[in-house]
């Protein structure tokens, strides 16, 4: 810790003023991306055409046409979409008929719940093995651990997910192979969609392991007489779990990606499978919010990410 | 290594080493399990489908889609990729502003988002497939090229090569592309990998390559219908998959660490 008298007074300054540029970089982002995914989905023609009756009289297309705005310029019609947007209305989902934003964030707890249960998953495995790579490093535990992840880093995780369907659910029946209600529901969701990351964390976990075994403070304790086991998991872990912790947050924003799949495997009903759905029934507004949501909160979390180092290590330089 | 060029040739033979027609329906044969297992037969290798289909034949026709797929998107990834990474590099300023925050706005929406945005738009086939894998993979190589270049530009040559009146394509061309080179092809490799999951995952989902094609993600995606009756429908599908991208991970990394030890982090 660095003594107060010496700690520069243009800190503060330095902190907030990269603190405000990410988070100008992470809004811009977020309007870019709103804007990439409205006009992808205005290029799929007219909307007219998905909401109402072929036979609709002419008179009729015209006024709801004037309604939508849809006889403004392309930018201007973005405009009303993000007005709309930012007090939350998004239109109303074609197939549903109620309001999409609503739709979409009714299944948002569902999502958040099985990518953090996938996280916890990942966590689970990757720091204990993580941690005995790096005690064992070159033993037959650091290359079992190695092959382990190369051979998870390799399976799609819908892959993963059937497979655990097919011995679980099916062989064993000891597992309901769909739906969601009780803690036995989330397991193999969030087996299959934990199990990509796990190659990486573990790497990273026994990268700073490494470093952190060969530091002064663990040789003292040795000397001092400490048993390993106390060293290990107590003082050397406590130290090397800060960059896994730090990156967490970009491993949750990859579950949320991976949850398209996953839940669409295992009728899981969160935001994925919701958006997948109204791919198929020509759903815009439903896909666009989904699909805007997820970004949002992939942005935030990266964000979160970026900020957080210089909480946890204050050695870490903002302006670069 | 060898098992990556038994797929490729697979995918370059299909029709000819094939044991069955990939398509050919044979309801009599429905459900047959692989060879070792007591009811199976020495003519379908792998067990056949519901519809009977061999499945050792679809696994080599779907290694086709798969490997072409996968070739088209990542050349054209890393030569779009490639030149815009270079461009904002070499340029700087204003240029790379935008050309970065570009790549932040994509990098702001997850991959398989962008690509069901994509597909309900266009619809889904091949060709779609190709497009969402570039749009979603080209900011890699824009990226780490972009960082490349920074130091790149700095160098002597690159000074000289100005002075002496050369183009800033032939800068671009002659200079600087042989010097990544080796990062592109090792990023190249190390994605295919990644990108059969992506396809087989689109495909999973009923959003990539469509029927009567074949793909490895499709044929997952019917095998879950009837994955009570025939465990090897959705386990040796996915087993290529694995060992294909097990293969080409392995020649990426390897390839990594001969051409470019520093970066070993990629």
């Amino acid at each position: 810790m660095r003594p107060s008298g010496t700690f520069p007074r243009e800190w503060g300054k330095v902190v907030t003023g990269y603190f405000l540029r990410r988070v100008l970089q992470g809004l811009i982002s977020i309007v870019g991306a709103s804007i990439v995914i409205f006009f992808i989905s205005r290029l799929s023609g007219d909307p007219i055409v998905l909401l109402l009756p072929t036979e609709a009289p002419p008179a009729l297309i015209e006024q709801v046409r004037q309604e939508m705005g849809l006889n403004e310029p392309v930018w201007k019609q973005y405009l009303i979409f993000a007005g709309k947007a930012l007090g939350g209305d998004f239109g109303k989902s074609y197939r549903w008929q109620a309001p999409a934003l609503e739709l979409v964030l009714d299944r948002l707890p569902a999502t958040i719940g099985l990518a953090l249960a996938a996280l916890a998953f990942s966590i689970l495995l990757a720091v204990p093995f993580g941690v005995l790579s790096a005690v064992y490093r070159g033993s037959l535990i650091d290359t079992l651990g190695k092959g382990f992840a190369m051979l998870g880093q390799a399976m799609p995780n819908f892959w993963v997910g059937l497979l655990l369907v097919l011995i679980f659910a099916i062989h064993l029946d000891v597992l309901p192979a769909y739906g969601t209600g009780s803690a036995a529901h989330v397991l193999m969701p969030a087996i299959a969609l934990g199990w990509y990351p796990v190659a990486a964390q573990t790497r990273i976990v026994r990268s700073a392991m490494l470093d952190v075994l060969d530091s002064d403070y663990i040789r003292m304790g040795r000397a001092v007489g400490a048993s390993e086991r106390v060293l290990v998991w107590k003082y050397a872990l406590r130290n090397a779990a800060i960059p896994l912790v730090t990156i967490l947050g970009v491993y949750f924003a990859a579950m949320l990606g991976g949850a398209f799949v996953v839940e669409t495997v295992f009728a899981w009903p969160g935001v994925g499978r919701t958006v997948v759905e109204a791919v198929f029934s020509r759903d815009f507004p439903v896909v666009q919010v989904g699909v805007l949501l997820t970004s949002i909160l992939f942005v935030t979390s990266n964000l979160l990410v970026d900020l957080s180092y210089g909480f946890i290590d204050p050695r870490i330089r903002y302006d670069r | 290594m060898v098992i990556l060029a038994l797929v490729v040739i697979a995918a370059a033979f299909g029709e000819n080493v094939a044991p069955h027609d990939p398509n050919g329906l044979n309801l009599a044969a429905a459900f047959r399990p692989p060879v070792w297992e007591p009811k199976g037969e020495w003519a379908y290798l792998l067990g056949t489908d519901n519809l009977g289909r061999d499945i050792l034949s679809r696994i080599i026709a779907g290694a086709r889609v798969s490997l072409v797929s996968a070739l088209y998107a990542i050349v054209f990834a890393g030569a779009i990729g490639g030149l815009i990474g270079m461009i904002s590099g070499y340029f700087g300023g204003v240029v790379d502003a935008i050309i970065m925050r570009l790549v932040d706005i994509q990098m702001s929406i997850p991959a398989l988002a962008l690509a069901l945005v994509i597909a309900a738009v266009f619809g889904a086939d091949f060709d779609t497939v190709v497009i969402v894998i570039i749009v979603t993979y080209w900011t890699w190589y824009a990226r780490i090229v972009r960082g490349e270049i920074l130091s790149l530009k700095e160098r002597d040559y690159v000074a000289l090569a100005k002075v002496a009146g050369c183009g800033t394509a032939t800068i671009f061309f002659r200079h600087l592309l042989p010097n990544i080179m080796n990062t592109l092809l090792v990023l190249a490799t190390l994605q295919v990998g990644q990108v059969i999951i992506f396809e087989a995952s689109l495909s999973f989902l009923g959003l990539g390559i469509q029927a009567p094609d074949v793909s490895w993600g499709l044929m997952l995606s019917d095998a879950r219908n009837y994955i009570t009756n025939a465990w090897w429908a959705i386990t040796m599908p996915g087993i290529a998959i694995m060992i294909t991208c097990l293969s080409a991970n392995m020649i990426g990394d390897w390839l990594r660490d001969t051409f470019d030890p520093k970066r070993r982090q990629l």
